[in-house]
Parts: structure tokens; C-alpha cells; sequence
């Protein structure tokens, strides 16, 4: 990065520019959590998500944000997930404008810190798995929230397998999706 | 400071060159620093000390007693009656009254005609006079004039024991709000820090304090690092850190290092940049598909210990800090010993703090570098991230042990714990160094 660009951000504008990524009371007791299938991110009312590209477009969207979830400490992608990646990696074939953003999660147990980086392996798991079945490495961002956003905030096998998870959010290129053949 | 501790050295040494350099110096800062104290600190053992009423002073009275108490150096003893008008003192305080409530020492807090605070010193056992020390003190004891108390204790802790207290420092934590905040050391003057708005984790104090660094969760999914001058609230990045996946930022001790991890499809590493002049960024550790984060420094700057998954779970390593000469620091067994992360070198150069998961809970370990064993020191609950007080004896760490994640501290030559309440939870806390005299 230039260091004119540096300059910039070392005035108190630099972030008032960053939005609240992650809503305040998410990892308390009682927190509220994100529909499932929901990014729930950002990119979620940014540019070219749904905007007027119809009902196809709408379903095709949802499809994308279908989430894969993940065991305790592990990165693997399960079997059971292996169809939800491939539909993904269809509909990234026929929209080759599309970007994606694969923000990899974990459960509460485990290092704050080290979760970061799990939930960075977890997301470049999904990336890879795309990047195997024909879509360009290029076109996937990756991302790690670690435990700091769960879906479900108990203390609990339940909570936690929903929390050990991949979300895919479109970056760009959703305004109008075309279905794969 | 460095004069004055040019004059400790050459003072013990005795030379002519000595005398004329404390002739040289303001007489209050030469009397703190060469007055020589009748006690004699000796690890494990708490004197007992009486803190007399002190008219006019009862906010600075009670602050600085909780600060002693928070010490660990003495036993503050409560002063529930005060000597029988009968018993007429010998010498300036009743030693032999206070004798009796077991006390050895009596700290006795008068106005200064500074407008500071005059704190004395008294052996009951030897019946007599021992140090004092004054000091330009905010004799209400409110607001920012609590931390001109808090430097006071200090000086009564280093008068009494020779030994740097823990009463002027603070502590950076993330609370639920996902904002970094502030608290000093005795659980008042709750402040956030980083902006409203941001979501951020990993802080850390550059070694003066003026400055924080912290991790940024970005719109964009990017995390960079920030830091963040405390006074003007000032924030610039971390250069390469804008539009990349970054964590776990550390101060080198000299202020102008930092070194953090990055992620990327190749794994974890650990890089190093300048941020003094925003420059020269370098990566330290190579090799895909291993994981290096959670860097802390060794005192001297020379080494660094971190967590690395290059054995298969993470353990704690150390190399030197231009990232050769690597080494597993903590031993452990394979697929029998837990987990062992967020590791922190100790002030004193002589441990490492961290935690490892036992039976499924992350515990506080120390890591004493010369028995080279480890010390477990929590049991109950999820007890992590620990970070070392600038005594070397003290750490604050991360308890869910009351329900929710709050801080604790232990001593660990006492094992003594007590907890600073914050409201939500607190994570990833950091000790300051002393914002007192520098140690």
C-alpha cells in the first residue's frame, strides 16, 4: 500500500470509514444471532446482491449463502457438504462476473487467537475445494471471524456445531445470476 | 532517569565520581534513591503494615492502602480502633500499639506544604523513624488525580521493599462491544479506547504506554493493524497490513518494532515492520501450511516466544527475533499435552506465561525459564490469555469462573487472586509497564 494511502489513515477519518462488522452483543449471553442462510455481513446490502435481478436471481443468491459447517478443530471439508460447495462452483462457472468472500467461523471453545486462524483454514478449505472444480482462485475472498460472530450463542454441542461453519457472501457480479445448465 | 541510575550503580561502587553526581541532583530524588531501608524484601513473606489515619487524607488513605493490599508485599492490616488516649506514644507514632495489631511497619500520610503528600515510614519493631518520601499527589483522589495516588504507592512499595510496584499501570482488554478498553490497575477509570464502531482484538502497549496496537475486523473482510497514540487517539496502519489478513500485533521493546502474523493461502507467519518510520516490513517465518501467531518479546528484544502448529497442535516456540535459531520452548507430549497458547514473556526476562488446555479448559501456566517447568496455577473454569504486570510476579488473565468472562489477577508467590470487575465480558487483556517513575 502506498504510503500516501498511510497518511490518510492516520487521521481519525480512516475509521469512522469502517462500518460495524459485527454487531456489539454477539458472543454475550442471550445474544442475538443470524438467520441461518443469511450472510449477514456487509456485503449483504452492498452492491449487487439482489438488486432487481428477479426471483431467479433471489434463489440463486440464497443458494450461494448456504452455509458448511465443520467438526471441532477440523478444517476438512464432510462429505455431506460436498453437494452445497458443488452447486457454488455451478453457478460461479455461469456468472463469471460473480465474486464471492468465504469468511470461515469457530465455536467458543478453543484460543480467541487460534480461532482466527482456524476459521482461516476453514475458509481457505471451501476456497480450495471451489478452486478444484474450475473457478478461478481470483474470484474468492477469504476471510476469518473466528469465535467472534456466532449463530448460536449457547454453550452447547448444538450451538457449537452450528458456530464451527463457512459463510459466503457475494462481493460483486449478483445483480443478475444466471442458472447453470 | 538515567541519571539517577547512573548514580544507583556508581553508588554502590562508592567513587568520588558518585558524590558528585548526587551533589548534582534535586535533593527529593536523591533522598528516594539512596536512603537505605532497614527491611530486607525476602520473596514469600509479607510484612505486616498499618496504615495510621491520616486527617484530611481519607481518599488518598484509601487508595493507597486497597494499592498495597493489590501489591502482594505487604499484609495491610485494618486499622479498627485507634491507641488508647491513656497510652501516651514514645517517639512520634504508638509503636507499641500498633506492635500489637502485628503490624512491622506503620505508614504514617501527611499534607505537604508542596500540596503533595508526605508519606512516612516507621519500624515498630526498632521504634523508630525509616524513610519518607513526598510526592505531588491530586489530594482528592478523583478522576485523573487517582493515578498521582497510584505513583505515590509506588514509591512507598520501592521504599519499603526495594521492589517496583503495580499501582500505576493499566490494563487494555476487549470487551463485549467489541471495542478495546481501558482499566487501571485497581478496577477504576473504565474507558474505551479504539473507536465506537470498530470491532478490533489483540491489543498491546508500546513499552512507554503512549501508544496501543490493536487488530481490525475491516468491512472489506481485511484485517489491519492499528496503532493508536492514547493521548490524541491518533490511529495510522501498520504498513502492508491494509487489505491483508493480520493478528496478534507485539511491541518490540525498543517502541519501533512490531511484529504480528499474517494470514494467507500459504499458511500463518509472523511478520516484522517498523512503525516508528512505517516501513521495512519483512516476513520471519516461512514454511506452507504451518501456522506461527501470538509473537511476544523477550525484555532485551533479542528473542521472541510464539505459538506454532508445526508439530500438530499449538505449542509454544521461541527464536530470535529476526526469525532464526527456532526452537520448541515448552516441552510437551505428543497427542497427550493440550493445546498451549497466548504466551507472554515475563518483565524480568526469567518466565513465560500462557495457557494450555487441561481436560478440555484452557489453565494458566508459568514457564520458568532456567527449572524449565512448567507451573500450573488456575483450576477452575476456562482460565487464558495471561499477561505479565510489570513487577514479573503479577498477571492478569481471562476467568469464566463467576459465568461470564471477566479479569482476574494472580500473584504468583502468594497464588492470591482477586478479580476486576468489568461490566459485559473482558478478553485478550494487556498490562501496561508502570506509568510511575521509569523501573
Amino acid at each position: 500500500m502506498p504510503l500516501a494511502l498511510l497518511a490518510l489513515c492516520a487521521v481519525a477519518a480512516c475509521g469512522k470509514k469502517d462500518p460495524v462488522v459485527v454487531p456489539p452483543t454477539d458472543t454475550g449471553p442471550g445474544s442475538t444471532t443470524t438467520p441461518a442462510g443469511n450472510p449477514g455481513t456487509p456485503g449483504n446490502t452492498g452492491p449487487g446482491n439482489t438488486g432487481g435481478g428477479g426471483d431467479a436471481t433471489r434463489a440463486l443468491a440464497a443458494e450461494l449463502a448456504n452455509m458448511i459447517h465443520f467438526d471441532l478443530d477440523q478444517d476438512a471439508i464432510k462429505p455431506e457438504d460436498r453437494p452445497i460447495l458443488d452447486r457454488k462452483a455451478d453457478i460461479l462457472r455461469a456468472n463469471p462476473a460473480l465474486r464471492i468472500r468465504v469468511s470461515g467461523h469457530a465455536d467458543e471453545r478453543g484460543s480467541d487467537e487460534y480461532n482466527l486462524v482456524l476459521g482461516n483454514k476453514r475458509a481457505l478449505a471451501a476456497k480450495q475445494y471451489l478452486v478444484s472444480k474450475g473457478v478461478d482462485a481470483s474470484r474468492i475472498d477469504v476471510t476469518s471471524l473466528g469465535e467472534e460472530r456466532p449463530v448460536a450463542s449457547g454453550s452447547d454441542e448444538g450451538s457449537w456445531a452450528q458456530n464451527r461453519r463457512d459463510e459466503f457472501e457475494i462481493i460483486s457480479g449478483g445483480d443478475r445470476l444466471v442458472a447453470p445448465r | 532517569m538515567t541519571k539517577v541510575r547512573t548514580m544507583r550503580a556508581a553508588g554502590t561502587v562508592g567513587t568520588v565520581a558518585a558524590f558528585a553526581l548526587l551533589a548534582a541532583l534535586p535533593p527529593q530524588v536523591s533522598a528516594q534513591d539512596t536512603v537505605r531501608v532497614g527491611i530486607t524484601y525476602r520473596p514469600g513473606v509479607r510484612p505486616g503494615l498499618v496504615v495510621l489515619p491520616a486527617p484530611g487524607l481519607d481518599s488518598v488513605r484509601a487508595i493507597v492502602a486497597r494499592d498495597l493490599d493489590y501489591g502482594d508485599r505487604f499484609e495491610v492490616i485494618a486499622l479498627t480502633q485507634t491507641p488508647p488516649s491513656d497510652a501516651a506514644p514514645r517517639g512520634p507514632i504508638n509503636f507499641a500499639f500498633y506492635r500489637t495489631l502485628g503490624a512491622a511497619l506503620a505508614l504514617e500520610l501527611v499534607p505537604a506544604a508542596s500540596g503533595g503528600v508526605t508519606a512516612r515510614l516507621y519500624d515498630l519493631g526498632a521504634e523508630r523513624f525509616q524513610a519518607e518520601t513526598t510526592m505531588p499527589v491530586d489530594r482528592s483522589g478523583t478522576g485523573d488525580g487517582r493515578m498521582t495516588v497510584h505513583r505515590l504507592s509506588d514509591e512507598i512499595v520501592r521504599l519499603g521493599t526495594g521492589q517496583p510496584g503495580i499501582a500505576s499501570t493499566r490494563m487494555l482488554f476487549l470487551n463485549e462491544d467489541k471495542r478495546i478498553w481501558r482499566v487501571d490497575s485497581d478496577g477504576a477509570g473504565l474507558v474505551p479506547v479504539s473507536p465506537a464502531g470498530v470491532s478490533a482484538a489483540s491489543p498491546v502497549w508500546s513499552p512507554d504506554g503512549a501508544r496501543i496496537a490493536y487488530m481490525q475486523f475491516a468491512a472489506d473482510g481485511s484485517k489491519p493493524i492499528v496503532v493508536q497514540v492514547v493521548g490524541s487517539g491518533t490511529r495510522s496502519v501498520v504498513p502492508t497490513t491494509s487489505g491483508t489478513q493480520n493478528i496478534t500485533p507485539s511491541f518490540a521493546p525498543d517502541g519501533a518494532g512490531l511484529m504480528f502474523a499474517r494470514m494467507s493461502d500459504q499458511g500463518v507467519s509472523l511478520y516484522g515492520a517498523n512503525v516508528r518510520d512505517l516501513c521495512c516490513v519483512e516476513r520471519l517465518t516461512g514454511g506452507r501450511f504451518a501456522e506461527n501467531f501470538s509473537p511476544a518479546y523477550s525484555p532485551d528484544g533479542r528473542r521472541v516466544v510464539f505459538v506454532s502448529t508445526r508439530s500438530g497442535g499449538q505449542q509454544i516456540y521461541a527464536m530470535a527475533a529476526d526469525g532464526t535459531d527456532q526452537e520448541l520452548l515448552v516441552p510437551f507430549d505428543y497427542g497427550d499435552t493440550g493445546n498451549s497458547n497466548a504466551p507472554d514473556w515475563s518483565p524480568d526476562g526469567a518466565a513465560i506465561a500462557f495457557h494450555r488446555e487441561v481436560g478440555g479448559a484452557p489453565q494458566i501456566y508459568t514457564f520458568d525459564l532456567a527449572g524449565r517447568r512448567p507451573k500450573q496455577w488456575t483450576s477452575s473454569g476456562r482460565n487464558e490469555d495471561p499477561s505479565w504486570a510489570p513487577d514479573g510476579r503479577h498477571l492478569v488473565f481471562v476467568s469464566n469462573r463467576t459465568g461470564r468472562r471477566q479479569l482476574f489477577v494472580v500473584d504468583t508467590e502468594t497464588a492470591r487472586t482477586r478479580q476486576i470487575v468489568t461490566p459485559g465480558s473482558a478478553r485478550l487483556p494487556a498490562w501496561s509497564r508502570s506509568f510511575g517513575r521509569p523501573q
